[in-house]
């Protein structure tokens, strides 16, 4: 922990989890509260009518999905109001002026998101757990996936608040492009319920892969391969750190 | 001498997204050591030059050297040596005063205990100790602008560059912010400001450079520069009203600044007797007498008023 570079990383992380933990009534209750009522509606009122998916009751089915959903809603959540919150109160300049190096302000964000959706993502699971019977047979690949799942939709988030010019265009994206992906990605539903082009359609849609990994690590069954659900995954790392960086070089929406 | 500058601009241009041409071609020298003075009228372009120093800009042509270090192509290293105090204010305001410093000095890879050693020196010595573990938020104006003093002071940076660190300071607070950077200064920190109280550069500061529509059109020592001033200003108060008719003395300007004020601007090399001699003979009598303005004010005007309109 001596090189600066380290340092700064912790400095930037330990920033992020204090403010998840300062603003907790917003940042760690509303998954919460949104998960209960989840269950409730849609496990136990509708549920109980809906019968078998996939061959578990509906309660259980939803479950992986839903601790993904707000996994991946609250990483993007974090980065994108934190880093833009930054931007949009100037403080982004102590770290603009500073020595550290791109990777280290995208690192440090990321794992301050990452840690939000880790964060959540036990606080819901444990929810499920009290209403379900769902359990964790596969605790590393259901780990790996909230990880990776988390990473990429923060780094989607950062990418978001780069744009941003004003809160509502970080208010935006979520609502015209996330939400969307995340309900058609399989979280309700099993896609063998889909007509074929639908179906198509989801093996599109990222969300779909996570949701499904997931699914395997807690219900021991999945839609798709994990060897190709993780493949990608990586991939979207990949790809999104590589344009996040990007973006840190040339400045943009930063340095003027 | 073959030291190597603190801060060497060559050729700076900036021209902004809009299209504003904020630095045509600023070629500027400031030795270690130096307490140097950035002054020129709003929209000049201190603050754009700043912003390329310290990489918050980017430049569209032209090399910044921060001792020697190319802010181009070694930035960390650059960056590592530089101090920077900001125009406007821009900390988080919902984190803490010691927060602020300790985290900042973490993003210069200042370790957490060290860092927290720092944060409380520096607080004290900007007298925000008693604010360390209150919201910054609730800090009033003047106490900001030291928290930001304090702030780069955490890396003790060799080179600490403060745009308008006083700016709507109250006399005192300015004191004593004065008293901290002649200080670092003291302790062998490289210092450069701008500020829009001149008397303030006059007193502190060795060199200075004056930029006007993004170019440095006066660079040198503070005492060569005031020495070029050929004029100089009073204002008397009249016993009694002004006649209508003020007299009329060569080489000399008077008007009337109301009925019982005159303004009188003179070349230093003319006596005063002779004016008052002039005065006495109109029936002027002057009771008393004031500087008009600040020297460096007068240089100031002289430079840049002519194309300014305020
Ligand atoms: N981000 C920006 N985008 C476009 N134009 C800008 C930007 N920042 C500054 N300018 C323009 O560049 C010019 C120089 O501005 P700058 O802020 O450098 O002046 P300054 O000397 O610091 O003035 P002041 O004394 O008022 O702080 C001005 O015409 C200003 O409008
Ligand atoms: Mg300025």
């Amino acid at each position: 922990m001596s090189h600066p570079n380290l340092v700064a990383l912790a400095t930037i992380t330990r920033r992020e989890v204090t403010r998840i933990l300062r603003i907790w009534a917003q940042t760690l209750v509303p998954p919460a509260i949104t998960m209960t009522l989840y269950f409730l509606i849609f496990g136990n009122l509708i549920g109980s009518r809906i019968g078998d998916m996939g061959g578990y009751t509906y309660m259980d089915f939803i479950v992986p999905g839903l601790v993904m959903m707000a996994v991946i809603q609250n990483s993007y959540g974090n980065i994108s109001s934190s880093f833009f919150g930054a931007k949009f109160g100037r403080h982004i300049e102590e770290m603009l002026v500073s020595p550290m190096p791109n990777w280290v302000i995208l690192g440090g964000y990321v794992a301050g998101a990452v840690l939000r959706g880790l964060m959540v993502g036990v606080i819901v699971l444990g929810i499920a757990m009290l209403f379900t019977r769902v359990r964790v047979p596969h605790p590393f690949i259901t780990l790996a996936t909230v990880l990776l799942g988390a990473t990429i939709f923060s780094l989607a988030g950062f990418i978001n608040a780069v744009f941003a010019k004003k809160f509502d265009d970080v208010a935006i994206v979520p609502t015209f492009i996330l939400t969307p992906l995340t309900y058609l990605g399989g979280v309700f539903y099993s896609v063998d319920l889909l007509p074929q082009w639908a179906s198509t359609m989801t093996h599109a849609n990222p969300i779909f892969y996570m949701v499904n990994a997931f699914r395997f690590g807690l219900l021991n069954d999945s839609d798709v391969s994990m060897t190709l659900a993780f493949g990608l995954m990586l991939g979207f790392v990949v790809a999104f750190s590589a344009f996040g960086l990007w973006l840190l070089k040339r400045g943009i929406g930063l340095r003027s | 001498m073959t030291t190597v500058p603190a801060l060497e601009i060559r050729e700076l241009r900036k021209v902004y997204a809009t299209g504003v041409e904020a630095l045509k071609g600023v070629s500027l020298s400031v030795q270690p050591g130096d307490f140097f003075a950035l002054l020129g009228p709003n929209g000049a372009g201190k603050s754009t030059l700043i912003g390329i120093v310290s990489s918050l800009v980017n430049a569209s042509s032209g090399a910044v050297k921060v001792f020697g270090i190319d802010i181009g192509t070694q930035r960390e290293a650059a960056m590592r040596l530089l101090g920077l105090v900001p125009q406007e204010v821009n900390f988080n305001f919902f984190e803490k005063p010691f927060d602020i410093l300790c985290n900042y000095a973490g993003f210069y890879g200042v370790a957490r205990t060290e860092a927290r050693r720092r944060a409380e020196e520096e607080l004290r010595r900007a007298q925000l100790w008693e604010k360390a573990f209150t919201t910054a938020r609730t800090l009033s104006g003047g106490m900001k602008r030291r928290l930001m003093i304090a702030r780069a002071m955490m890396t003790k940076p060799r080179l600490l560059i403060l745009d308008e660190p006083t700016a709507g300071v109250d006399i005192e607070i300015r004191r004593g912010m004065w008293r901290i950077l002649r200080e670092v200064n003291a302790a062998g920190t490289t210092v450069i400001l701008t500020t829009h109280y001149l008397e303030e550069a006059e007193s502190m500061c060795r060199n200075l450079a004056i930029i006007d529509r993004g170019e440095i059109i006066e660079n040198g020592p503070m005492k060569t520069l005031l020495s070029k001033l050929d004029v100089e200003g009073f204002l008397l108060d009249i016993d009694g009203e002004l006649p209508a008719e003020l007299p009329h003395i060569e080489g000399i300007a008077l008007h009337a600044e109301d009925r019982h004020t005159l303004d009188l601007e003179m070349p230093r090399a003319m006596h005063l007797n002779q004016i008052f001699a002039r005065l006495d003979e109109a029936g002027i009598r002057v009771r008393s007498m004031r500087t008009k303005t600040n020297r460096l004010e007068e240089l100031f005007v002289r430079l840049t008023g002519s194309k300014e309109a305020a």
